[in-house]
């Protein structure tokens, strides 16, 4: 039981250690930049393990992306032109929120659209079912 | 009529989950497409893994299309890749151009060594800055670049001799590269 605690707690260090790699010394000029970078950052996939945004993920690249953004934004760029410069390398995957246009419509307005589609097929069978309930003769969907 | 509809239902959503099953199958679901294709290839000045004083660049490799190779000696899909590499590869009559992507030279020197070098000539980058530029987000990656240094085909993952048959072979045919027979 205590070596299995121990492991435990051993397993919680490691964790704890590789969680806290994520976050890298970057000499920020404030604390208003470093909200800046956290922010945009936070908007931005990494690529390699796609369900972390750059921000949080522990990846080789995705330390050498954030490291491309510090130096962008030093450098007096706006989060606009840091976004592009990330989607003309790596498309609209790298962005957490894609953009509208044609290419995106089914991404955008798909659930709609099935949402519609099942709204349209749920009325048109109440209907059906009402006026099946007003003519009793219609046997055939007694068992409804 | 209408007893048949929830059978119906049921045949789409079986249809429907059975496509995604396939689909998932068939694709690589966590390949990011390179908005670089068709686009020129960025510009890179790398040193050469054998000779560290020599120097390549984009304007050297211009003049007859190129496979760009992206490999590491930490990565293992490329082990999975390199015996694809050392020979149908090397039969598309291609020059074939490594690239060794945040790697130390000595251990991509070392792991070349003890494989076989199926490179016309291998580029280093150790910091990745310059695949930041080409995409690059993993290895290994491959890119097909033409004469002009346009990007014309990229594939993410280790080359198979089915990606070589399905989809690069086809790329080359286009650039007016005549793939050996059997290929």
């Amino acid at each position: 039981m205590r070596a299995l605690l121990l492991a435990l707690a051993l397993l919680l260090t490691v964790s704890a250690a590789r969680a806290d790699s994520a976050i890298d010394a970057l000499p920020f000029k404030n604390a208003a930049q470093e909200q800046r970078f956290q922010h945009l950052t936070g908007q931005l996939r990494c690529l390699v393990c796609q369900n972390e945004s750059l921000a949080d993920s522990n990846a080789g690249l995705a330390k050498d992306l954030r490291l491309q953004v510090f130096q962008q934004m030093q450098a007096g760029r706006t989060d606009a032109q840091i976004k592009q410069y990330l989607v003309a390398r790596y498309s609209d995957y790298v962005l957490y929120d894609p953009p509208l246009k044609p290419s995106n419509y089914v991404l955008w307005f798909g659930p709609f659209a099935v949402l519609l589609a099942g709204a349209a097929g749920a009325a048109l069978y109440l209907r059906r079912r009402s006026r099946a309930d007003a003519a009793p003769a219609d046997s055939g969907d007694e068992d409804w | 009529m209408n007893r048949l509809l929830p059978l119906a239902g049921f045949l789409l959503l079986v249809t429907l989950f059975g496509y995604g099953l396939w689909w998932n199958a068939h694709h690589d679901v966590t390949a990011v497409p390179s908005p670089l294709i068709g686009k020129p290839a960025p510009a890179f000045d790398l040193p050469r893994l054998h000779h560290p004083a020599l120097r390549v660049t984009k304007a050297d490799l211009l003049g007859k299309p190129y496979l760009l190779n992206v490999f590491a000696s930490w990565c293992f899909a490329c082990g999975d890749e390199h015996p694809v590499l050392m020979a149908e590869v090397h039969e598309l009559g291609l020059p074939l151009i490594g690239y060794d992507y945040k790697d130390k030279p000595a251990d991509a020197r070392a792991w070349l060594t003890a494989r076989g070098d199926p490179y016309t000539l291998v580029v280093t980058d150790q910091s990745g800055d310059t695949a930041i530029n080409f995409g690059v987000y993993g290895a290994p990656e491959t890119f097909l670049i033409d004469a002009d240094g346009i990007i014309r085909y990229k594939h993410i993952g280790p080359l198979t001799p089915g990606v070589i048959r399905d989809q690069l072979a086809p790329q080359l045919r286009k650039l007016g590269v005549q793939p050996a027979p059997g290929i």
